[in-house]
């Protein structure tokens, strides 16, 4: 079923869109990696089986769909009815049955497994009029928990593709593909931040067989927005590389995808065979005189190989160290050849821009951050998922007025961003803006798009330190700084956190903090020390205390840290119950008593209070 | 192409790395894991220097001079505090990882530094992971051994472990590890290296140790050379050349 021009393009997607209109009805229930940990496949194979029950066709009354991560993680697995637009939270396969005879046969709504907002208690029973979906901006995620994935014929139905098509029916000069690029102000998106057009315009002036790279190594702890892209939406990106394969004359790409996203790697080269069968990849592309091919690559469990060079390294076949930037990669890259690496989420900006306009892209954002960024806002923030907003947003928005505020009200402490290469920022920065420059001047960094919350209950020390930890892992080693440094800098931070710690410890953590940063070779080590010196920076006297004081506010240093019943304790035994050692005892109705000795320092009985009776204190 | 190091303009050519223009004018700039007979590992970083350019208004960068190319215009200081600095924490932390070697205990002393103000390594070894040896058999031609592991666990390994029939017993990776880390065994006609044991191949002239038997073997292989020629060593070569040369006189 080749596309061989524009015309058979629309010829397609007309029928395509006879034999699925937008009017038709459809559930969609979101089969991204998170509610499929939630049991969603399970509530999909219910659904069909009790549809065909009851006489209901799947496939003409009522299509059922499996869309991408539609982004509301923490209330998933979520049931979503559209056109009517009613959407269901946290479904059971138990809930089938009912939604089958009360929603789908008589239109009605089940008032349990509606969306309950945070702040008004509300529950909403409309998609559009919940404050997480309307408060943002989708034009990335546009697709994901719409389309199916693995069914290009979606992909086509929503519009997909025709851009290209557009493009080569046009035979656009190729250099003016790149300028509206670079016009957009589009900068990448992996957390670098450097200006996709200026890159590509470089790699266009060297001479040599060019490469379009994908990095979809995604590695920052918590962050799961490309995973998301490449599992629930795989025809944007690759659209967007073709795309750029022929702006750069270049017919050869590959996507580098991380070994721990069988999903992502599987609905990607899915998405591969069916493009060649329409034929929108690979040879004579729609008939023209262009040819592309795309190869996935898996990664081998490293961080480090998300690093561009390492990437580079890695997809030869080689270890994957990273080497010298002073030669750029769009110089001498991919087997030594001029190489474009750019993030899945750039990618997937690519078809919009050269749709739309740079002039339309670049009034959305900030004047030097234009467009959109997909973010995992994960953590102790109430709605937990994945979020797309323009650039210059703040941060007091997405925490508080897409992300509901933080879990159980209790107080913010910080929002940590940009992974292991990014740091902390406290309340008092809860008004900037999220772009590339902002957060960086402020001492963190805005990254790929992780973003983390942080309350009252989080020791900033312990973060620096698990920062550090996962750092030192993921050290290819090559480098002396931060081979050798950072494991230095863990243990004054390991020293510390056990009551060990001197005042001097934290010259020698600004000691080790300046040359990883001045000496590393590349990027992980030279943003390695961000996490600790962020968070000297702003939670200084958190250190001191540990250091000084031998205690810890947060409560987390279990060295640091004890717990005791306090006067307000009105017996009900809850946190009796909760403890995992039976360290605590006591009457119904008398205040009860933690036994130090027995006691581990969990904090559930702390968690479980409702009394505010337990009282965070030092270790005597 | 002019490039001005320490105040001094001094011209480059294309290809060449600050180092080398800065070795080319008498500059010290210290080095570990750098030889000229290999390109620069880039893994030390104790060359590393502060360059600057006009347009850059003040603003300094630090880079490493054995793999950072030398370029018209570029300012380069290679002995502000910033970098004896950073050169006295990497010994330092070189010190800490290898506290018994003594040609990492010479260097840190030439920076002040007697014994590591940081946690020592556990059973240390004398290895600074300068990757010399895997250049050097990478250079012969053998490619028997390289980096294992990642991070703090790196070291220099065959595959796992074990012995490999790449390895032609050359010691050539003893040979330029600069802390003798690499360590073989001669005994009876057999050198031992790599968990292997290799028969040694003496001069038919003057009974001297050649080479392994393993190492001729993978040199005839990559070369034109018959057996013959492996027969005598190098100074018999060369005492046989010699009287040709006195007989033809």
């Amino acid at each position: 079923m080749k596309i061989n021009s524009l015309k058979d393009y629309q010829d397609v997607r007309k029928q395509l869109l006879l034999l699925e209109p937008p009017e038709q009805k459809k559930i969609l229930v979101c089969c991204g990696t998170g509610c499929r940990a939630g049991g969603s496949l399970e509530i999909v194979h219910r659904l069909e089986e009790e549809l065909k029950a009851k006489n209901i066709s799947a496939s003409i009354e009522m299509v059922v769909k499996k869309p991408g991560c539609q982004g509301m993680c923490e209330k998933g697995p979520l049931v979503w009815f559209v056109p009517q637009g009613i959407f269901y939270c946290s479904v059971k396969p138990s809930d089938v049955i009912e939604i089958v005879e009360k929603t789908i046969s008589k239109g009605e709504v089940i008032e349990r497994l509606l969306y309950k907002d945070n702040a008004s208690k509300e529950k909403i029973a409309h998609y559009e009029k919940i404050p997480f979906i309307f408060r943002q901006n989708r034009l990335v995620l546009r697709n994901m928990g719409v389309i199916d994935p693995t069914d290009i014929r979606d992909y086509i139905r929503v519009g997909g593709y025709e851009t290209l098509l557009e493009v080569l029916d046009k035979k656009r000069d190729p250099d003016a593909i790149i300028d509206e690029i670079e016009k957009s102000g589009l900068r990448g998106r992996g957390g670098g931040g450097f200006l996709t057009g200026r890159k590509w315009k470089a790699c266009k002036k060297a001479q040599g067989t060019r490469y379009v790279l994908c990095n979809g190594d995604e590695g920052d702890p918590g962050a799961f927005m490309d995973r998301s892209i490449m599992e629930g939406d795989p025809h944007s990106i690759l659209e967007g590389m073709i795309l750029g394969g022929y702006a750069l004359c270049s017919q050869e790409g590959y996507i580098y995808v991380r070994h721990e996203y069988p999903l992502a790697v599987k609905h990607l080269m899915h998405a591969i065979q069916e493009a060649k069968e329409y034929g929108l990849l690979g040879e004579n592309i729609a008939g023209s005189s262009f040819s592309f091919d795309i190869h996935i690559n898996r990664g081998g469990g490293a961080f480090v190989c998300g690093e561009s060079s390492a990437l580079m390294r890695s997809l030869e076949g080689k270890v994957g160290e990273p080497r010298a930037k002073y030669v750029h990669a769009t110089d001498r890259g991919l087997f030594d050849s001029p190489t474009v690496l750019n993030n899945v989420e750039t990618w997937a900006n690519v078809p919009l821009i050269i749709q739309k306009g740079s002039g339309w892209f670049s009034k959305i954002g900030t004047e030097k951050s234009t467009g959109t960024k997909v973010f995992s806002l994960v953590g102790k923030v109430k709605n937990t998922g994945l979020i797309e907003v323009a650039m210059g947003t703040t941060l007091r928005e997405v925490i508080f007025g897409i992300g509901g505020g933080i879990i159980g009200d209790r107080p913010f402490k910080a929002v940590q961003t940009g992974g292991p290469s990014g740091g902390c920022l406290p309340a008092s920065h809860l008004d900037c803006a999220v772009d590339f420059d902002t957060l960086t001047k402020a001492g963190s960094m805005m990254g790929s798009g992780g973003m983390i919350v942080m309350d009252d209950r989080t020791c900033m020390v312990d973060v620096a330190k698990y920062f550090t930890q996962f750092l030192i892992q993921e050290s290819c080693g090559k480098c002396l700084p931060c081979r050798e440094g950072l494991p230095q800098l863990y243990h004054l931070l390991q020293e510390i956190v056990e009551g060990r710690g001197k005042r001097e410890y934290l010259k020698k953590i600004e000691e080790l903090a300046q040359v990883l940063q001045d000496t590393s070779l590349c990027g992980l080590g030279s943003t390695s020390a961000n996490p600790v010196m962020s968070t000297l920076r702003y939670f200084r006297e958190e250190y001191l205390l540990h250091i000084l004081d031998k205690s810890c506010p947060a409560g987390v240093c279990k060295a640091l840290t004890s717990f005791t019943i306090n006067e307000k304790c009105t017996g009900c035994g809850a946190c009796m119950r909760i403890c995992p050692v039976e360290a605590i005892s006591g009457q119904k109705r008398e205040k009860h008593e933690i036994v130090q000795a027995k006691c581990i320092q969990c904090g559930s009985c702390y968690s479980v209070c409702k009394f505010d009776a337990i009282t965070i204190g030092k270790r005597s | 192409m002019i490039l001005t190091i320490d105040g001094k303009k001094i011209s480059s050519q294309e290809g060449e790395s600050i180092l080398d223009v800065a070795k080319r004018a008498n500059i010290a700039i210290p080095t570990l894991c750098y030889k000229p007979w290999t390109e620069a590992h880039g893994g030390c970083r104790l060359c590393s220097v502060e360059i600057t350019r006009d347009s850059w208004d003040g603003w300094k960068k630090v880079v490493t001079s054995c793999n950072h190319p030398a370029q018209d215009g570029l300012i380069v200081y290679t002995n502000t505090e910033r970098i004896l600095k950073l050169r006295k924490t990497l010994l330092d932390l070189l010190l800490a990882r290898c506290p018994q070697t003594p040609e990492v205990q010479k260097m840190a002393k030439e920076y002040g530094i007697e014994t590591t103000s940081y946690k020592e390594r556990e059973n240390p070894d004398d290895c600074i992971l300068c990757g010399l040896c895997v250049k050097a058999c990478e250079a012969i031609g053998a490619n028997a051994i390289s980096t294992v592991l990642r991070g703090i666990e790196k070291k220099i390994d065959t595959p796992y472990s074990q012995p490999n029939d790449a390895c032609i017993g050359c010691a050539s990776c003893a040979e330029v590890c600069p802390t003798h880390h690499i360590q073989y065994q001669e005994k009876e006609g057999i050198r031992h290296i790599w968990k292997q044991d290799f028969p040694l191949l003496k001069c038919s002239q003057c009974g001297r140790t050649i080479i392994t038997k393993a190492q001729r073997d993978h040199f005839m292989e990559k070369s034109h050379l018959s057996a013959r020629y492996f027969e005598k060593c190098e100074l018999c070569h060369k005492k046989e050349t010699a009287e040709q040369f006195y007989k033809l006189r």
